[in-house]
């Protein structure tokens, strides 16, 4: 017990090197981010004004004080285009994220219910398209969804429609997309918890009377609740930001905020509003972001 | 009865199973089938053929790409792995430390952190430090990413682990930190072969990141196969696509035997 607290203090200092890299590399540029969100966009390489200039001394930092502009943010607040692109963004996510739970969750139980030695098989299933490239699976929906892709021959040949049905730049197909690439980050924590539930618990349910059903209800999903949370997360945050997926697949009209921060870089390259924009999108995530830490640190340092 | 009712895979069960799986994988095996259609039509079948295969091995700028991809893979999967299981013996091992919850917090936002956000912030930092965009930078923005999920990985493997197995070591005179590179870290090193390919994988299948921290003229393959599916299907896009998941497939077979290795010496394989 004693030698396991003095090996704590060589791992403390294993500590260090990643501690520094994500500080210089993870935390400090978010101060950038927000620097340039308050400054104002130039025509110059880089594209913005600097708010400070260290060389010119005190002076200079405090005239640049006075010269810091949240104009960037009104604009993001007055202007309609942004508005609205955080809200479809938050629409989209939550949407998708209630589709993917109705359909993560049967998946789940069912490779929770697998004899112990499928099961293995069936997580590695899971797992394999989560290693395969985001780009290449919503690039194999466009080989099928598109105008004369296999899915309107197939609707064709059935005489389902009788005429090719526009699959590609829509909402559904953003929706299937999104569902499709995020479904291994819904059934991965949902099938964590179902798998370590007790089957004597739905025993003892059903033998005071219990219907199958009253007992998923009242016994096996309260208790799944750590892993639906877990995968709530786990999808609706990065689908908040998400960039590809509506890019590729939804149409144009309507943007979501990943969309509009990547054309104002890009395209407009305007990177104050970028900046602006992309700080905005944080403030909305810092409170699911500290849920998902804490569901995180709990689930990895109470495993022990 | 009873009992047996409620432990058993029910039809509904095994539907939902067979459902999702057949959702995960038809679209990968539909691409895979029209890469080796013979036919400039993506839909229209022509036959078999590996001509686009070809097409790819005389198209100079793919080619450069997929090796400026690789380049990165390889290099930013392996500092990640250094600096992530560095991360995951501090947090595993190391107790309460100050800036421990800054620590973990940091290690577990970008997992989930939209790229936009991160990809941008990267960039700002670059162009603020005044450095000339390529490999480099991008490199540096992928391990930022991959080494929070090898930390992750080699964190619950460890977690897993029976201390008593180092305990009993120390015991028999072996001071801490020969217990721990003697006995766990043999024990954890295929977490940490899982926690490299992964890594590998996802450095080799990021856009966006990419996309904000690279300099002109050093395009990755996912820039070059984006920017060719905006303009639409292409049947040497399905070739390519192919390629990739030929050798995200070969990677995941070497992890999982890697880990049966592993589990045939009594262990539970943890890959994710």
């Amino acid at each position: 017990m004693s030698g396991r607290r003095i090996f704590t203090r060589p791992a403390r200092s294993a500590a260090i090197a990643p501690y520094l890299w994500m500080l210089l590399f993870f935390l400090v540029p978010f101060g950038f981010v927000l620097k340039i969100s308050l400054s104002q966009a130039a025509i110059a390489q880089p594209p913005y004004l600097p708010v400070f200039d260290l060389t010119q001394g005190v002076a200079s930092i405090k005239a640049a004080f006075a010269a810091l502009s949240s104009d960037n943010f009104r604009l993001l607040a007055s202007d309609d285009l942004y508005v609205l692109s955080y809200l479809r963004s938050l629409v989209v996510a939550l949407v998708s994220t209630s589709i993917l739970l109705v359909i993560g969750y049967p998946i789940a139980y069912g490779m929770a219910r697998l004899p112990k030695r499928w099961q293995g098989i069936a997580m590695m299933l899971v797992i394999v398209p989560f290693w395969t490239s985001f780009l290449i699976r919503i690039y194999a929906w466009i080989n099928i969804l598109q105008h004369d892709g296999l899915l309107n021959k197939i609707l064709l040949a059935l005489h389902l429609v009788s005429a090719p049905v526009v699959w590609l730049s829509t909402d559904s197909a953003m929706y299937l997309g999104i569902v499709y690439s995020y479904l291994p980050f819904m059934i991965l924590p949902l099938y964590a918890t179902l798998s370590k539930m007790e089957p004597a618990l739905l025993e003892a349910a059903s033998d005071l009377g219990a219907t199958p059903l009253q007992a998923f209800w009242r016994v096996t999903f309260p208790l799944s609740l750590p892993g639906v949370g877990a995968g709530v997360l786990l999808c609706f945050i990065p689908i908040v930001g998400e960039f590809v997926i509506p890019d590729l697949l939804a149409g144009s009209n309507s943007m979501m905020i990943g969309q509009t921060l990547w054309l104002e870089f890009f395209a407009n390259k305007d990177w104050p509003v970028a900046s602006a924009a992309a700080v905005v999108l944080l403030m909305l995530l810092v409170g699911p972001l500290v849920l998902y830490d804490r569901l995180q640190r709990r689930q990895l340092e109470n495993a022990r | 009865m009873t009992t047996r009712a409620v432990n058993q895979l029910s039809r509904f069960n095994a539907v939902s199973l067979a459902l999702g799986f057949a959702f995960l994988y038809l679209p990968i095996v539909i691409l895979v089938i029209y890469s080796f259609n013979a036919s400039r039509l993506v839909t229209v079948w022509g036959g078999w053929s590996v001509r686009w295969y070809s097409e790819f091995f005389n198209d100079r700028a793919m080619l450069e790409a997929a090796w400026m991809s690789f380049r990165v893979a390889a290099a930013s999967a392996t500092i990640a792995t250094l600096l992530g299981t560095l991360a995951a013996i501090a947090l595993a091992r190391g107790e309460r430390f100050r800036g421990r919850t800054l620590f973990s917090g940091m290690l577990y936002a970008p997992l989930v952190m939209p790229e936009v956000i991160t990809g941008l912030s990267l960039l700002l930092l670059f162009v603020a430090l005044n450095v000339e965009r390529g490999f480099w930078t991008v490199t540096i923005a992928h391990t930022t990413l991959t080494l929070c999920f090898v930390a992750v990985v080699v964190q619950s493997r460890l977690g897993s682990l029976d201390r008593s197995l180092e305990e009993a070591a120390m015991d028999l005179g072996c001071d801490p930190a020969r217990a721990f590179v003697a006995v766990t870290l043999p024990l954890i090193v295929p977490a940490i072969a899982a926690g490299w390919m992964l890594a590998f994988t996802l450095s080799l299948d990021d856009l966006v990141i990419a996309s904000f921290t690279t300099g002109p003229g050093s395009a990755t393959l996912p820039i070059r196969i984006y920017s060719e599916v905006r303009l639409g299907v292409k049947p040497e896009i399905n070739a390519i696509c192919t390629l990739v998941i030929a050798l995200i497939a070969v990677v995941i077979v070497v992890a999982s035997l890697a880990s049966k290795l592993s589990s045939a010496r009594g262990e539970s394989a943890a890959l994710l």
